[in-house]
């Protein structure tokens, strides 16, 4: 799957619910089967201080293909990287550096977008692009 | 109380002046326990704020014309009222600021440059940020020493180890009336009292007491009282630095500008008395007028009957949090006001404060500003409810719904 189906398949699934709470069921569940980050690898350099979560992102590169693990103290904060990972695992770092992630407007949840937003999604989605961005350099 | 007053706080009477308290979000009725944050403005205000931009809007202190006479006229009468509501001796003791933290600042830089070296100022682990970094900006620029009294596991001061740090080096203690993250009311009158036997001076942080109790700055003998108009009913961006006029009259102006000079040359420059010496350029004037609305709309209402429906609302939240499963409060002192603050078991309040939001209700999550609090509890932060005197036992109910449905999806 290209990173634009997968980004259109999650768009998907998420027009299945009208209801904010369903969504958020969605995404919890999600959170609940995040491939998790080693707990040896939960050090500071792969931590994004939030200002309410901490979120831990290790990202390593075979293959000419990036792959991404993480984990969260919140698990909201943990399905919403995980729906970041399912897009962006596997791909290439140019792929990933160029991608334009609209899924996230998209699926409402642009608010966990604004800079001061609590669980800092633009710091994850930077976080990642910059991971990408290393390999290239 | 009589059971005739209780019967003129009608809470709906009430909600019907605050006209965003009738919206939705998310397609549920909005229900806003976050009042610590900010507060909802009467129409009142809205209105007063409304027309003196549409027809009376001029700048003050400046104009030969009618309508600058008449802003400075509406400017000074919002002064009194302030004076009124918080008793203060003079008019000229209060001081219109950005805020809170503005306040603040004004007083570690202005009273600060009285201080000197090994002097010492006294905070308490419960503040705000905007009362523990001014201090410590100041402490570092003057070389003093900043002491934290110690706050108990219910949530109140350590007042034996408060006593122990005073000194003859305390020039100043800089302490909370209420904590915005506990709700713990502290014994300031006791604290002050303390501190001037020990010849320090005392700035009580009001940002979460003025719109909970009646404050009477001559009675406590305070010598700073500092409060937000916006959590009392008013417009952002503006507050009120009370001062007594001794210490005022001896601390250096602020800032420099117009407005706060008597008379200016190169070669000397005078300043103005009170409390214009404090109040460089064009002030936020609306914001002190709107301020003045405010507080003339809350002291028309029944205080009592008001206190008591906010201390009804505040114990019939805990008893029920209580009942929840894995439900921990954080902050259970004695004397507590209006301010829930909780965790849950195995689970972020971040998770529980966005699920909250989804179902209509708004609450802050998180450290609230008070890191070292929430380091001395050991927690990252907890969910907090604080409510106003136009939230509901209803409100309530639907909130205890919906968190329990939060805390099903989370486990
Ligand atoms: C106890 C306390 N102090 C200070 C402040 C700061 O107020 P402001 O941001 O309005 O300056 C707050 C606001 O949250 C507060 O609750």
């Amino acid at each position: 799957m290209t990173i634009e189906e997968k980004q259109q398949e999650i768009i998907d699934d998420f027009a299945i619910y009208d209801d904010w709470m369903d969504k958020y069921e969605y995404i919890i569940e999600l959170g609940k089967d995040l491939p998790l980050i080693e707990e040896s690898k939960k050090t500071d350099d792969r931590l994004i201080e939030g200002c309410q979560s901490r979120v831990w992102v290790a990202s390593e590169f075979n293959n000419g293909k990036m792959h991404f693990t993480a984990d969260s103290d919140a698990i909201i904060t943990k399905g919403i990287i995980a729906l970041l990972i399912r897009v962006l695992d596997g791909e290439t770092p140019e792929n990933i550096a160029k991608t334009d992630l609209h899924f996230i407007p998209a699926i409402g949840l642009q608010e966990h977008l604004s800079p001061t937003r609590a669980n800092g999604l633009l710091s994850m989605v930077k976080r990642l692009k910059i991971a990408a961005l290393e390999v290239l350099k | 109380m009589t059971t005739q007053e209780k019967i003129t706080f009608n809470v709906e009477e009430i909600r019907k002046q605050f006209p965003a308290l009738h919206r939705e979000v998310y397609g549920k009725p909005l229900i806003y326990f976050d009042n610590g944050a900010t507060s909802q403005k009467p129409q009142i205000v809205i209105d007063t704020i409304n027309r003196y931009y549409t027809s009376e809007n001029a700048n003050i202190h400046r104009g030969v014309h009618f309508l600058s006479q008449q802003a400075t006229d509406a400017y000074e009468e919002a002064r009194r009222i302030v004076q009124r509501f918080i008793h203060a001796q003079h008019e000229h003791e209060v001081i219109f600021t950005k805020g809170t933290t503005d306040g603040i600042n004004l007083v570690a830089s202005c009273f600060g440059e009285l201080l000197t070296a090994g002097d010492e100022v006294i905070i308490s682990g419960m503040e705000h940020h905007s009362n523990i970094v001014p201090w410590q900006m100041l402490c570092e620029r003057k070389k003093l020493k900043l002491k934290v009294i110690p706050v108990l596991d219910n949530g109140e001061l350590d007042l034996e180890a408060f006593e122990q740090l005073l000194s003859e080096a305390t020039k100043l203690v800089a302490v909370t009336h209420i904590s915005n993250t506990l709700g713990t009311i502290n014994p300031v009158k006791w604290i002050i009292d303390k501190a001037h036997t020990a010849g320090a001076k005392v700035l009580i942080d009001g940002a979460q007491s003025i719109q909970h109790m009646p404050i009477n700055v001559q009675e406590l003998d305070c010598d700073f009282y500092v409060f937000s108009s916006h959590k009392v009913f008013g417009p952002t961006g503006t507050g009120v630095l009370y001062g007594k006029e001794a210490i005022l009259n001896e601390m250096p102006p602020y800032q420099g500008g117009g407005d706060m000079i008597a008379k200016v040359t190169f070669e000397k420059t005078t300043y103005n008395e009170l409390p214009f010496k404090f109040e460089a350029g064009t002030p936020h004037i609306i914001g002190g007028i709107a301020t003045g609305t405010a507080l003339h709309y809350l002291s028309s209402l029944d205080q009592e009957a008001i206190h008591g429906h906010e201390t009804d609302l505040l114990n019939f939240t805990q008893e029920r949090l209580l009942e929840t499963e894995g439900v921990r409060i954080i902050g259970t002192a004695r004397e507590k006001t209006s301010v829930v603050s909780f965790i849950v078991d195995g689970i972020h309040p971040f998770d529980i404060g966005t699920l909250l939001d989804k179902q209509g209700i708004a609450v802050r999550t998180g450290h609230h500003c008070t890191q070292p609090l929430m380091d001395r509890f050991g927690i990252p932060g907890t969910v907090r409810t604080s409510f106003a005197f136009y939230n509901t036992k209803a409100e309530v109910e639907v909130f205890l719904k919906a968190l329990n449905r939060s805390i099903g999806m989370l486990r």
